[in-house]
């Protein structure tokens, strides 16, 4: 990559500096995976991963599911335009054993959760919104 | 977009490879898919029909390796060639770094790939890019078929008709026998990298 220095702020509009990425990750951690999430990506809207984090119990192809989620999370935003909508609300797919749950935190930015039954989905959702605004608070710094 | 990940050292990009249906895009991933195992550290996520036609995309992870102290992974795409999935087309390139053109080279196909690179510029420039300034390779695939004495497009007609104005870096490729298809993608990821390293500066 071209020189630049270690830990600058912004060179593309698509970089955080190491302690923003710190602090999200930090956010990922305290209010989802401690609260027994399983896994957690944030991604932007083209499928590249901004941060993770499980509990490494976890065998997830990270980068697929983060391919599939952005296409699909663009998919069914072009569906609600369909229909007249701006966007569906919630997105929530269940399984036998694990979950994903997905949220919106900006127009570059999705927070996909997997989670099993260690968690409620009304708590994780009060989680992940939480987690969100959180993440909306440090993206605008930068 | 790229992403970098300061912290972790990590580049992302994005390379989709576009162009008219059956044109071989699949055959591109599935070879370098075989030859790269090492890696690839994923499995190839295909959503196709039952007729193997790609229905919204295929995706694999490649890793280049370290360029300047950052390891470099391009998430490699497929678009659905054919003409009615437009929609679909136009959500795998949202965010795109480069783009790989593959065209097919039989003749009777020769209206087909104008019309899917004339489809590219518009699905760009709805994301504001500019298909004259974005990292673009052309392939001219399918040269193994004039051995079998079935009538394909000379490589000058395709540049022609393709490549005039653009003035782009182009293979004749195979798919099926894997020739340029390597080179085709080396191309493109340099081309990515060195329109990455501009954005730096
Ligand atoms: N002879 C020959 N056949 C090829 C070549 N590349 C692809 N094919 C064949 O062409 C057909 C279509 O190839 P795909 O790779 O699925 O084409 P695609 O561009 O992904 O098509 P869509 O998904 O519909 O957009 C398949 O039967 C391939 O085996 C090539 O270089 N030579
Ligand atoms: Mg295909």
């Amino acid at each position: 990559m071209a020189s630049y220095e270690e830990n600058s702020v912004s060179f593309t509009e698509n970089s955080l500096d190491q302690r923003q990425l710190e602090e999200i990750e930090r956010i990922l951690h305290s209010d989802l995976i401690s609260n027994g999430v399983h896994c957690v990506l944030l991604i932007d809207l083209a499928g590249n991963i901004i941060a993770k984090d499980d509990n490494g119990a976890s065998r997830i192809d990270m980068y697929s599911l983060a391919a599939l989620s952005a296409a699909n999370f663009g998919a069914v935003e072009a569906m609600a335009k369909i229909v007249g909508e701006e966007e569906f609300a919630l997105l929530f797919h269940k399984g036998e054993s694990e979950s994903l749950y997905f949220g919106k935190v900006n127009n570059e930015l999705l927070i996909i959760t997997v989670f099993g039954k260690e968690i409620s989905l009304g708590l994780l959702r009060m989680k992940v919104a939480d987690a969100m605004e959180h993440i909306r608070k440090i993206w605008r710094k930068f | 977009m790229a992403f970098i990940n300061i912290k972790n050292k990590e580049v992302q990009a994005k390379i989709v490879y576009y162009g008219p249906g059956r044109g071989g895009k699949t055959s591109n991933l599935e070879y370098i898919y075989q030859q790269f195992r090492d890696r690839i550290p994923s499995e190839m996520v295909s959503i196709k029909t039952h007729g193997d036609r790609t229905l919204f995309f295929d995706f694999m992870p490649f890793i280049v390796g370290k360029i300047k102290g950052y390891s470099v992974r391009i998430q490699l795409y497929t678009v659905p060639g054919q003409v009615k999935y437009d929609a679909t087309r136009r959500l795998v390139l949202k965010g795109v770094d480069g783009v790989v053109f593959v065209a097919d080279s039989l003749s009777v196909q020769r209206k087909k790939n104008l019309i899917s690179l004339k489809n590219l510029q518009t699905n760009l420039a709805a994301y504001k890019k500019d298909i004259f300034k974005i990292p673009l390779v052309l392939q001219y695939n399918k040269r193994d078929l004039e051995d079998q004495g079935i009538p394909v497009l000379p490589v000058d007609i395709l540049e022609k008709d393709l490549n005039q104005q653009l003035k782009v870096p182009s293979f004749p490729a195979s798919a099926l026998k894997g020739d340029n298809v390597v080179a085709t993608l080396k191309k493109i990821i340099s081309l990515t990298m060195v329109a990455f390293q501009k954005g730096l500066t």
